[in-house]
C-alpha cells in the first residue's frame, strides 16, 4: 500500500494559505479598475442556475424566463509567498446578482467598499451587507476626476458608518493607491481580531 | 407550441445551455461544496484512464499538478465556475485530485498570517 508515498506526492508539506478579499461598491465605482491596478485581472464567469437561490429572490426583472444567468466577476491573484496567496474578487455590481455575494463572502477576510461621491447611495447596499454579517470592511472613496472632493468625515457621516470603520481616499487607477486600500483593510481586520475577547487565549503560542 | 429545438436554441438559451452540456446537463456537483479558493491538487501517479473522462477533465488534471484554486482553474479553462466545480467533483470522486479546503479566515484568522499579508502587500 503506497499510502506514505501518495502523501509525499501531495505537494508542499505546508498547506498553502489562501486569503480572500472582496472589492465591492456600486456599479461603475471602480471595482474593476482597483483590481486591475494591483494585479492582472482574470475573467471569471459563472452560469448560475436560478433554481433554489434565485427563486427566493423577488427581483428577477427581465431574467425570469431564463433557467440560468451569466455573472462575470473580476478576479485577481496576488502571490505573497509560495504558500500565501491573496485572491481578490470584485462583487457583481447589479443587485439581481445578490445571490452570488453569499458565495463570495463565505470565508472572506473582508471587503474594500469603493464609494463614488457622485453616487454615494450606490454603495449603501454593500455597506449594509458587510455590516449585517459582521465582516471587516473599509470604505475607499474613489476620487474621480471632476468629482467634488469630500472629506472622509463627510462620507462617514453620509454613510452612517460605525466609528471604527476606516474611511480612506483613493484613486483606484493608481497602483500605490489600490495597494494602500488593501493594506488598510488587512490592518483593520488585524485590529478587530486583536480586540476580540478571548482571542489571545485561543491563539497558538508565538 | 415551439418545438424542443426552438426552445433550447434561441439566443437566450445558447450560451446558457452549452457549458452544461460538458457535464451531461448536471448543474450541481456531487459531495461537499467547493469554495472558490479551495485548492485542488492532482494526485501524482494516479492513472486517470480515459473511461468517462472528457478532454476537459484531463486538461484540469494537467492544470492542477501544482495546487490551484477553483477560481484559477475556471479562469484558466475559460469555463463557467459551476461547470468547473462539477468537473473537479468528478475527479475527486475518482480520487484523482485532492481538495484542500481553506480554513475560514473570517472565523479566526491567525494574526501572524495577516501581518505577513500586510507586509507582502506593502512590497507590491
Amino acid at each position: 500500500m503506497a499510502y506514505a508515498d501518495s502523501d509525499a506526492a501531495a505537494g508542499p508539506a505546508i498547506a498553502p494559505v489562501a486569503i480572500k478579499i472582496l472589492i465591492a461598491g456600486g456599479f461603475g465605482a471602480g471595482k474593476t479598475t482597483l483590481v486591475g491596478s494591483v494585479t492582472e485581472i482574470r475573467p471569471l464567469r459563472t452560469e448560475e442556475p436560478l433554481s433554489e437561490p434565485g427563486a427566493r429572490l423577488d427581483r428577477l426583472d427581465g431574467v425570469e424566463r431564463k433557467a440560468t444567468t451569466t455573472v462575470a466577476l473580476d478576479f485577481g491573484r496576488i502571490t505573497i509567498t509560495d504558500n500565501l496567496v491573496v485572491y481578490l474578487f470584485g462583487t457583481p455590481g447589479q443587485e439581481r446578482f445578490w445571490f452570488m455575494w453569499d458565495e463570495l463572502a463565505r470565508g472572506a477576510l473582508g471587503a474594500v467598499v469603493l464609494a463614488d461621491t457622485r453616487r454615494l447611495a450606490d454603495c449603501f447596499p454593500s455597506v449594509d451587507y458587510f455590516e449585517q454579517r459582521g465582516m471587516p470592511f473599509i470604505v475607499a472613496v474613489n476620487c474621480f476626476d471632476g468629482a467634488r472632493r469630500y472629506r472622509g468625515q463627510d462620507v462617514r457621516r453620509a454613510l452612517d458608518l460605525n466609528p471604527e470603520v476606516p474611511v480612506i481616499m483613493c484613486d483606484a487607477r493608481r497602483h500605490a493607491s489600490g495597494r494602500d486600500a488593501l493594506v488598510a483593510l488587512v490592518e483593520h481586520a488585524l485590529e478587530l481580531i486583536s480586540g476580540q475577547p478571548g482571542y489571545a487565549a485561543a491563539a497558538p503560542a508565538p | 407550441m415551439p418545438s424542443p429545438q426552438d426552445r433550447w436554441l434561441d439566443a437566450d438559451a445558447g450560451p446558457v445551455v452549452r457549458p452544461y452540456a460538458l457535464t451531461g446537463g448536471r448543474t450541481r456537483p456531487t459531495g461537499a461544496s467547493l469554495d472558490l479558493i479551495a485548492l485542488v491538487t492532482a494526485v501524482r501517479g494516479a492513472a486517470p484512464g480515459s473511461a468517462g473522462l472528457d478532454p476537459e477533465h484531463l486538461e484540469l488534471l494537467r492544470l492542477c499538478r501544482l495546487p490551484a484554486s477553483v477560481a484559477d482553474l475556471a479562469a484558466d479553462l475559460d469555463l463557467p465556475l459551476g461547470v468547473v466545480r462539477i468537473l473537479i467533483a468528478d475527479l475527486r470522486d475518482r480520487s484523482l485530485v485532492r481538495i484542500h479546503h481553506p480554513v475560514s479566515p473570517a472565523r479566526r484568522p491567525d494574526p501572524r498570517i495577516l501581518r505577513e499579508v500586510a507586509d507582502g502587500l506593502r512590497r507590491l
